[in-house]
């Protein structure tokens, strides 16, 4: 009988067996080869024989990959010398393997898109078909973006714990740049988020886990049938997934009093007073502002900024949100839309109708796009519908020749 | 088969028949609008004439050389330019009648008042690789 590889069971096993071929003595990036082409081998060979240590057969598969690859090479160049037999097996340390796969795949002198690569297939597991289909670039250029990713690290001594702040940055990117594919990346992120808080004892693992599944549970809630966006505002809250808002809020809760906070665990803590609200005006708007204010402390970023003015309009006022908007840099992404959300709530839906027009034209995605150009179709049509605007943003009038 | 791409304008084309902003129609007819896009596509996908398509912003700027051991010398936004991609689709198709057929069929969208636009779509042949047999 034909089974389906456990994949989820198979990828979980891969930065073990990674850690194993390396200190083994094989070099990282002929080790990940070698693990990489075992896992394919996994997908054709367990849906027929399934293993019964389904680990020790990758190890024994990536191991003999490796020593055939090893062993072509030196036959090129000496012929007649033999190649070493199986050396023992060191000591199990196999948290510790993991937790350097981590931190050499988040290595800071790779760029971010390079190091989400080399997560993915090394600490993931993934093929690097998978990869490339879920960022959709051709697999050639993911392979080689992966291989030199490698070339990059493959300098880089393991022995070292490295800044925990990059790898938390680049699970961030996989979760929050989920694209398509037949892997769905935000699960993924969360699996390798959880893997490595099981592993590492820091708050700030624990709150960006918690900020990913506080989030991840509005996921149903977050598109309408068609594909398009809701707010949060006007989501149905039946659809959110209590299971992980519970968990969520646990683990930011545990976190939370270790009294060390950084910037996942206060962006974790607004996600969680939203998923703490039963609609959007019973939201704790005060304690938002109160959160946003640490994580201005925390980052100085004018994003944060931002989304501040937008809980300060809640708290006390579209025209305090407005003062507050006032104070952030104009050429912020979404800018131009919360300036439209806060004049419409403000009483001005002609100039908040112009100002959504305007922010389609800078949006970033075109399900953002499409949104914004819809809030400003409801305005034009409550107003007076089909009055051409001096703006006329999809369709610009020809500039003279 | 041959390719083609399908480009839409932002300006530069001539101006469509029901040329309306697109938020100066009603929410339904924008929602009309994206359901009949992303079913033409599906229908191509189902056909396997479907090669690629995207969105680009209506923002860039033009970029060149400027010596060597200076900065990229950049120019723009296209404020001065009269002709403005908004995105594309690329076919794979039979014929060049098939092409202009779903063309026409794109540009057949519905925009406001629920009448299609009309807008002018440009249909230009990918150069191809040369074939093997050429006499």
């Amino acid at each position: 009988m034909t089974r389906e590889v456990d994949e989820v069971l198979l990828r979980s096993l891969t930065p073990g067996v990674l850690g194993i071929l390396v200190r083994r003595g094989a070099d990282f990036a002929a080790a990940e080869d070698a693990v990489q082409e075992a896992l394919l081998e996994a997908f054709r060979a367990w849906p027929d024989d399934p293993p019964r240590d389904p680990k020790g057969w990758l190890v024994t598969a990536a191991w003999r990959r490796f020593l055939d690859a090893t062993r072509s090479e030196t036959a090129r160049r000496r012929r007649e010398e033999r190649v070493e037999e199986e050396p023992p097996p060191g000591p199990t340390r196999e948290l510790d393997d993991t937790l350097r796969l981590y931190f050499l795949c988040a290595h800071p002198s790779l760029t971010p898109s390079s190091a989400v690569a080399l997560t993915l297939r090394a600490v993931g597991g993934l093929t690097t078909r998978q990869v490339a289909r879920a960022y959709l670039v051709p697999e050639a250029t993911m392979a080689q973006r992966i291989s030199r990713a490698k070339r990059t690290v493959s300098g880089v001594r393991l022995d070292r714990p490295g800044d925990v702040a990059t790898v938390l940055r680049v699970l961030y990117l996989v979760f929050n740049e989920g694209y398509s594919g037949d892997v769905d990346l935000a699960v993924e992120a969360i699996r390798l988020t959880r893997q490595l808080a099981a592993i590492i004892d820091h708050p700030e693992v624990a709150g960006l886990l918690a900020l990913m599944m506080l989030h991840h549970a509005r996921r149903a809630a977050r598109t309408a049938p068609d594909g398009s966006l809701v707010p949060l505002a006007d989501q149905d809250r039946a659809r959110w997934d209590t299971t992980s808002i519970a968990e969520g809020v646990a683990i930011l809760q545990a976190a939370l009093t270790r009294d060390r906070l950084g910037e996942f665990q206060a962006q974790a803590a607004i996600a969680a007073l939203h998923a703490d609200a039963p609609t959007t005006e019973e939201t704790d708007w005060v304690q938002v502002v109160e959160w946003y204010d640490e994580l201005v402390l925390l980052t100085d970023s004018p994003v944060v900024r931002l989304n501040r003015a937008v809980a300060v309009g809640e708290v006390d006022g579209p025209r305090a949100g407005l003062a507050a908007l006032a104070a952030v840099d104009g050429s912020v992404p979404r800018h131009t839309a919360v300036a439209a959300y806060l004049h419409e709530r403000d009483g001005d839906p002609a100039l908040a109708a112009r100002l959504y027009a305007e922010a389609a034209l800078h949006a970033p995605h075109l399900a953002e796009r499409d949104h914004l150009t819809r809030q400003a179709a409801r305005l034009n049509e409550a107003g007076s519908p089909r009055t051409p605007l001096a703006l006329a943003p999809i369709h610009p009038p020809e500039e003279p020749s | 088969m041959a390719k083609y791409l399908m480009l839409k304008h932002y300006r530069g084309a001539p101006a469509g028949v029901n040329d309306v902003p697109m938020d100066q129609w009603t929410q339904d007819e924008i929602s009309d609008h994206i359901q009949y896009m992303n079913d033409f596509a599906t229908r191509l996908e189902a056909t396997g004439e479907y090669v690629d398509g995207q969105a680009l912003s209506p923002e860039g700027t033009f970029v060149r050389f400027d010596g060597e051991g200076r900065p990229p010398l950049t120019d723009g936004p296209f404020a001065e330019t009269k002709d403005l991609i908004a995105g594309w689709m690329a076919i794979d198709v039979d014929t060049y009648d098939r092409a202009l057929e779903l063309a026409a069929e794109l540009s057949a969208a519905p925009g406001a008042g629920g009448r299609p636009i009309h807008e002018w779509l440009e249909l230009r042949p990918f150069l191809t690789e040369p074939p093997t047999i050429t006499e």
